[in-house]
This record gives structure tokens, sequence and C-alpha cells, in this order.
């Protein structure tokens, strides 16, 4: 309270009222300038000039290229590239939505492009600009007009399966024998060793599909039915991991886990030179097949720069190079032949699709309401 | 006349308070109290009766009211005893024990991953002399032992201060008067301690109850807490409303909690009147 | 007895210090295992420090997190430091309204105030990303700089400050010169309680972050959903290293300058 008459003080000389209100004006303003200025508002986006003419902007998964392929495409065109990653899809669709960071090339799934579409969010592709798509093999065009009909928004990166990695030692030290299907997850002698998906959608695809359901089903009693074998099996489970799986598959943590199909080359690779050993196995009872594609969102500042970005990508010398990299399989029939035999022999990887398509489905969008019923219910498995 | 220059000091503290605290809390206001499509509703807040929801808010209540009780008693002895080593505040040994409250809360429990871990240290060590593995990462244990740990700091640093503040003549006084050392700690030491006790208890339970990186770190996606049904809804789901409702659930829970833990606090400052 | 008692007390204490230091050192043994096995030892190397200095990501999410602290907890210190000020002055209705506003952040529970910062800035159309991770980081230290500054604004002595005047120094001059230093330790106090808070915060940056930016606490969550790397033990010792310089000299560098000045 002494400082009453301290800051009173300042009174005297009056004109310091009107310079304290403009200084804390300022401050404030300047503030809320730079943040607000940082980002970008609805109206900015539309008032933003087009942004460094050679610029490109790519938002893709992490830990998705091979980084030279980025350099290599920066030389050959001499289009700058800022590259920026997501961690889900989740975290990727708002950000498309609300444009607050406007990207012009984006690396999706089916489902979530079937979604983009849906929302009005993704503008066609101009093939004229993408010549390479003849590299793209019919069968992998045929499978995304499944989630984008007549090929118009999306061209495909990689696609592959879901299905059960194990480790053989460590099952035969159990007596257990390898799973052939998901009913094999339920099996009590694996307790502890099962690593699940902690995504709804794939952890009820597992016990969809075991009991010979649709993974798109909206059929309450069926979901129903999932969730309480989903709850049956929760005490064998070791643990709900995500991108987890690989590395705890190297460590030996666990006997078998649910794994995308891409990620089999490099634990193999990891665990080469040891005495452990992983095989994979897509499930009788069919799986989920999935496809990653590249699509050009509506608001693209460089449309043409993405096209070319995609055709840079469909190039069969690329294509291989970073399959190598990622070791996710490519549709790219002209890069298939430039890899080595070892590679396509291995059906893990490479499965025969006919075979695939009769048994197994890609995850469709299933809009709020069809989201509500999986999450609910996966909510209720995570809750018990 | 005085008064009105000082209070334009205020005004971008004002500015800024109102828009990053008040608005926000009207956002998720709104939110909790609409649907998908703008209209009112009571349903967001109703979620917290439906079992997978209040499930897991009772789960936690019960790990975070255990954790805040272990910490309680560890930390008690041990700054009783740091208290009778007479040394001083910022002696070595006392900041020996507040060291870990600097360090990242995160790195803290991937440390106790890598410890319980199936193919880690502690069962690395347990192999090396020959005895089983044991399963301890992804049980309700770990998690326990994951909030102990990180939150324990921040019951060791109240505790201290308030029984440094404790006149060794009261004490004395107690043992003069006949007291035994049981009556001189439970009604002299403990009393005149509450408001440490109450800041530690506040500093642990708030966060214990609310966490989701412990459980989801530990827990393996197991043991599911209120924090992760939030997290979820937000950053998965992206069901806003519903998210929001249990939000606000949550809100009033830490405020009623504190209110009671505060009440002891006002009691004791009643019988410190009453004792001084 | 007595001799017990201690011996007691001191096992006690050792106790104690094994169960907090333990999983540090076992965090930093690791970051010198050459494997990247937790349970075996294979060797000792420094290869994971080398590419923690070469890594990108977590270069980056180093710089931001003592970049969002530093910043976060300067404008906190000054917003916070003049309100204090005004505070103190106001009617007690004002005050008390004011005062109950800036206790929220401290007593919701970070998960609410996280929540509600990041649909707020949503809901107004702020893209998330550095900014608004600043922006939530200067929001919660602001109470801590309040409570540090706002006892020594109530102990400051105007008379000194009217003395300055009178010996002709403008309000501000007499400000700087003769309020502020008063104040300084309150200041100094608060602003270092915000860096640390900032520093520490992982649950409201996890809401607040935009996609592609990380600090120190969302880059270790996000990490350990994939699959921890060894580079992470060598970020943990370095961090815990700091720390424990960085502290050792702020405890201990004025009593040792003390015990100096007394020996010369």
């Amino acid at each position: 309270m002494r400082l009453d008459k301290v800051i009173g003080a300042l009174d005297k000389a009056h004109r310091n009222r009107f310079v304290i209100g403009v200084a804390s004006f300022v401050t404030v303003a300047g503030i809320s300038a730079v943040a607000v200025g940082c980002g970008t508002t609805e109206k900015d986006i539309e008032e933003l000039p087009t942004p460094v003419e050679d610029t490109l902007y790519v938002y893709n998964a992490g830990e998705y290229i091979d980084p030279e392929i980025i350099d290599m495409f920066e030389e050959e065109t001499g289009i700058n590239v800022v590259y920026d990653v997501f961690e889900t899809l989740e975290e990727m669709y708002p950000v498309i939505e609300a444009g607050g960071v406007i990207y012009d090339c984006v690396c999706p799934s089916d489902y979530m492009i079937e979604k983009m579409i849906h929302n009005n969010l993704l503008q066609e592709v101009n093939y004229d600009n993408i010549p390479n798509i003849k590299y793209i093999g019919d069968d992998y065009l045929k499978m995304a007009a499944e989630f984008d009909p007549g090929n118009k928004y999306a061209v495909p990166y990689t696609w592959g399966t879901v299905g059960i990695l194990y480790n053989t030692g460590m099952l035969d030290k159990l007596g257990i024998p390898y799973p052939t299907k998901w009913s094999d997850l339920w099996n009590p002698a694996l307790k502890n060793e099962i690593l699940m998906q902690d995504s709804v959608r794939d952890a009820f695809m597992v016990a969809l599909k075991k009991n010979g359901y649709s993974c798109n089903t909206e059929n309450p009693e069926e979901l129903d039915a999932a969730m309480k074998d989903l709850i049956d099996q929760k005490p064998i489970v070791q643990a709900y991991v995500i991108d987890q799986v690989r590395d705890k598959m190297i460590g030996e943590e666990a006997a078998v886990g649910i794994i995308y199909s891409g990620e089999i080359l490099y634990v193999q690779d990891e665990l080469e030179g040891t005495d452990v050993n992983v095989e994979y196995a897509i499930p009788e009872e069919g799986t989920n097949l999935w496809i990653d594609a590249w699509v050009i969102p509506k608001n693209a500042r460089n449309k043409e720069y993405a096209e070319q970005w995609i055709n840079f990508l469909c190039r069969p010398d690329v294509a291989a190079k970073n399959f190598e990299y990622i070791t996710y399989p490519t549709p790219n029939t002209g890069a298939l032949e430039l890899l080595d035999e070892e590679y396509l022999e291995n059906k893990a990887v490479f499965p025969d699709t006919k075979e695939l398509l009769r048994t197994s489905e890609f995850y469709h969008y299933l809009g709020p309401e069809g989201d509500a019923l999986y999450n609910n219910r996966w909510k209720t498995v995570k809750s018990s | 006349m005085k008064n009105n220059t000082s209070r334009y000091l205020a005004t971008p503290y004002i500015i800024w308070i109102v828009g990053f605290i008040v608005i926000p809390l009207l956002t998720i206001v709104y939110y909790g109290f609409t649907d998908r499509n703008n209209t009112f509703t009571l349903n967001n807040i109703a979620q917290i009766l439906v079992w997978e929801n209040y499930r897991p808010l009772y789960r936690a209540m019960i790990l975070s009211a255990v954790c805040t009780a272990i910490c309680f008693l560890l930390a008690f002895p041990l700054t009783m005893i740091l208290r009778s080593l007479k040394v001083g505040r910022s002696s070595l040994i006392v900041f020996v024990f507040i060291l870990p409250m600097w360090m990242n809360s995160l790195l803290r429990v991937l440390a106790w991953q890598t410890l319980l871990e199936r193919k880690g240290v502690i069962n690395g060590i347990l192999t090396a002399l020959h005895l089983p593995e044991q399963h301890l990462i992804n049980t309700t244990a770990a998690v326990l032992i994951g909030m102990v740990y990180d939150f324990l700091p921040f019951m060791i640093l109240p505790l201290f201060n308030a029984l440094m503040k404790i006149d060794d003549n009261t004490i004395n006084a107690a043992y003069d008067l006949g007291a035994s050392y049981w009556q001189t700690l439970t009604k002299i030491i403990l009393p005149l301690s509450v408001p440490g006790i109450v800041s530690g208890v506040t500093m642990v339970f708030v966060p214990a109850l609310t966490t989701f990186a412990i459980s989801n770190m530990l827990g393996g996606g197991k043991i599911y807490l209120i924090g992760n049904v939030i997290e979820q809804e937000f950053m998965q789901d992206s069901d806003w409303n519903e998210g929001s409702g249990l939000s606000l659930v949550l809100m009033i829970f830490v405020i009623v909690s504190m209110l009671i833990v505060n009440h002891f606090d006002d009691k004791s400052d009643m019988r410190k009147g009453g004792v001084i | 007895m007595e001799k017990l008692k201690s011996a007691l007390s001191n096992c006690y204490l050792s106790l104690i210090v094994l169960f907090m230091y333990a999983p540090i050192a076992t965090l930093v043994v690791l970051s010198f295992n050459s494997g990247r096995s937790r349970a075996q030892w294979s060797g000792f190397t420094t290869d994971w420090y080398v590419a923690m200095w070469a890594d990108e990501t977590i270069m980056a999410a180093l710089r931001n997190t003592v970049i969002i602290a530093f910043l976060s907890a300067f404008v906190a210190t000054v917003l916070g430091t003049l309100a204090a000020i005004a505070i103190n002055n106001m009617k007690p209705v004002s005050k008390n309204i004011i005062m109950s506003i800036t206790n929220v952040p401290m007593l919701n529970a970070d998960i609410v105030t996280g929540i509600s910062l990041m649909l707020c800035f949503i809901a107004f159309r702020i893209s998330l990303g550095f900014h608004t991770i600043l922006m939530a980081h200067i929001t919660f230290n602001l109470p801590y700089v309040i409570l540090s500054v706002m006892p020594k604004v109530r102990q400051a002595s105007k008379e000194t400050y009217e003395a300055a005047l009178d010996l002709g120094a403008t309000p501000f001059q007499a400000f700087l010169t003769v309020v502020l230093p008063e104040l300084m330790p309150g200041v100094t106090s608060g602003f270092m309680l915000a860096f640390t808070m900032s520093l520490d915060d992982f649950i409201i940056t996890h809401f607040t972050r935009g996609a592609g930016i990380d600090t120190i606490s969302t880059l270790v969550y996000s990490q350990v959903r994939k699959g921890i790397s060894p580079t992470m033990y060598a970020l943990s010792t370095v961090i815990f290293l700091t720390v424990f310089i960085v502290l050792m000299i702020g405890n201990y560098a004025p009593e040792w300058a003390k015990k100096r000045k007394r020996t010369v």
C-alpha cells in the first residue's frame, strides 16, 4: 500500500498517464501482432502473397521418405522443398482442414483420403503432368479406386497389409504353434506376449475379421461381439502400442505383434546376423489392405510443383531407391524390375494381390456417426 | 487520482488474462454444453455417468490418492530427519533431495520404463543372477511407481519448508511439559506442518489425478485414466464436445478436492491461533 | 540408542537417495552403452552423444525449449511485475477479481488449461505452432511471477521514491533506479520460477503445439511411442548435468564468494 504514493506520484507529471497508456497498448499490440502474425487467420490466407516462387510444401508421415530423394528433387528441378512431417493422420487432418499451414502435396492413407474427398479438401490431379503414372501397376490403381473412384485425386505411394509378426524362437520355447489366424491371438498361453495396435480401427479389424465380419461394419451387434472379444483378450495382451511394435519385436520384448507389412523388412534387416528370427503371417480370415497415396489439397498454391513431385516419385529409379530406404512395398512396376529378386520373392512383403482381395478389405470412411460406433466401444475396451 | 495512473500498468496484463484465461475457459464451457450442431445439451456433462468414463475417473482417483499417501509417508520421515540434521535450507544434503525436481519429468518416467521393461535393466540384472524374469511394466504398480517417482520432490519441498518454520522452542516446551515423542509428533509437529502438507498434497494429487503421459508410458495403454480418456477425445476421436464436457467435470472435481484440502489448512490456522 | 537412531535415519536417507537417483544413473550409464539393448552392457561408446548432436529434431527441440522458456518467462515477468504494482493499488473488489482469475491456471489441472487454450486458438483460427506454445507458456507463467513479486511490492518503501523525485529524477528514472531494485529479488525469483516451469511443461505444450514443432518434453513423448533410441539417454544425461551445474552455481556461488571474501 505504500507504493500507492510511489505510483501515484507518477501522476504528478501528468503526461505520464498518456505515456503509460500508450506503452501498455504498444506492448499488447506488439505481442499480439507477433503472436497472430506468426499464425495465419483465415482472412490472412486469402491475402497472403504467393509464396516464394520456387518452393514446394510437402507434408508426409515421419520417416517415410529417403531424405536423399528430397535433395535429388531439389537439384534436378531447382524447386525448393519445405518438408514437414506428421505423426498420425488424425493430427494431419485438422491442419489441412483449417488451412493454417498450406501444403501443396500430402501423403495420407486410404480412408483418410476418402474423408478428405468427402469433405471437399482435395483437388483433382492432372495426369498430363504425371507421365510416370504408367509405372504404377493397374492392380494398385484398381485398388485405389475403392476409396478414390476413378483415380481422380490420389497417386499410390506404398501399399501393404496388416498382419502378425512373430518370433519363432520365443514361440518354440513356449511350445505354441506359429499363428496363422487372428483367433490364435486369443490363446491364453500367449499371456503377456501379444502387442496389439493402439488404434481403434486396427484393433477392431482384428476382432471383426476373426469373427468373419467386415472391418467396415456398422452393425452394432457385430461390433458388440468384437468389443467383447477385445475385452476378453485384454488380460493376455502385453501392451497396446503403435509404432513401438517394431522396436519391441527387435528387442524380443514380445513373441507376437500386430504390424504393418512395411515394417517387416526393417525388422528382419535389424535382426540379420543374430539368432533371432521373426516371420510374418497374413491371417487366413483376411485382413486390412492399405494404400498410402499422394494427394493435392484444394488450397495448394503450387499445384504444378506438386505434380512434378509426384511424377518424380513415380520414376522407377527413384521409387526403387526410396523402397530400399523405407522398406514399404511400392506399387511401382518399373521399380520392382530394378529391385533384387530376393525382395520380390518375400511373399510377406509382396503378397499375391488377387488372393488377398478375396478376403481382405480397405478401411472406409464411416462419417462421424460411424466413427462414434467404433470410438465408444474402443473406450469401453480400454477402460475395462 | 493517484490510483488512476497506476491502474494503467495492469492494462496489458488484464487484456492478457481476459484473452488467455477467461475466453479459453468460456470456450471450453461453450463446447462442453453444446453438441456437434451447436445446440445446447447437457449430454457431454452427463457422459461422466457412463461406465467407460467414470471407471477411469474412479481408477485415477484411487491411484492418485494412493500415490499422494505414499509420497507423504516417504517424505515426512525424510524431512523430519533433514530437520534434525540442523542444516540450512541451502545445504548440499537438502539440495540432493530437491534436485530431481528440475529434471525433465518425462525423462524421469522414461528412466523407469528402461528399468521395468521386459528386457529392461531390472530383468537384465535378474537374468544375470539366474533369477526368473519378472513382468513389471504395463501394470498398475508400474504406473504408481512412476507417479510417486515423478511427484515425490513436490511433496518433499513444501513439507521441508513447513517443518523448518517450526520453532525448536515449541517442541522443547512440549517435551518439558512431559509430552512423549508420539504426543509431540501428533499434537505439535503434525498440526504445525499442515500448511506444508496441504501444498504438498495439492502439488501431488492434482497432477497425478489428471496425468495421461505416465499411464501411457508405463501402463502400455492398458491402464486407462481420466486423463487418457480426455486426451483421446481430443487427439484421436476429435470429439471436442464430449472432451470438453469431461474436462469441465474434471475441473469441478479438482476444485472441490482443493476446497476440501484447504479446509484443513484453515482449521489448522485456527488451531494455531489457539496454540500460540 | 542415539547411535541406532542415527544409523536408521542414515539408512533411510540412503534408500531415498537410491530411489531418486538410481533411475537417473541408469540413463547415464545406458547413454555410454554401445548396444541398443537395455539389459546388456556391450561396451563403452560416446557415439550416442555425437548422434544426438547431429540429430536435427533433437537439436531443434532443445532450441525451442530454451527459446520458449526464455521468451515466455521474460514477457510474463514484464507483464506480471507491472501488474503486481498496479493490483496492489486497486480497490479490494477489483483486486480480488483479478487475483482469482490470476490463480485459475495454477488451480486448474494442466490438462484443462491446455485444452481450453487449444480450443480457443482453434476457435479463433490461430494455427497451432511455436507462437501458440509461447502464448500458452506466458499464460501459465504469469501467476508465478505475480505471486513472487506481490510480497515485494507490499514491502517496498515510498519514501526513497519520493526522495528520488525531490532530487529531480523523472518518475521513470525513479522507477528504474529506486523502485525496481527494491522489487528485484521478487522479479528474479519470479523469472526463474517461470523459466523452470516452462522448461518442464509437457501437458500444456502437448495440446497447444502444432505439427512439426517439438519441445524436449513432447519429443520424448513421441519418441517413447516409436521406440526409444539411446540418443534419448545421451540427451537425459546432458540435461541432468546442465541442471546440476546451473543449480549448484545458483545455490552455492554466492556462498563461495562470501567465504572467499572472508578468507581474503
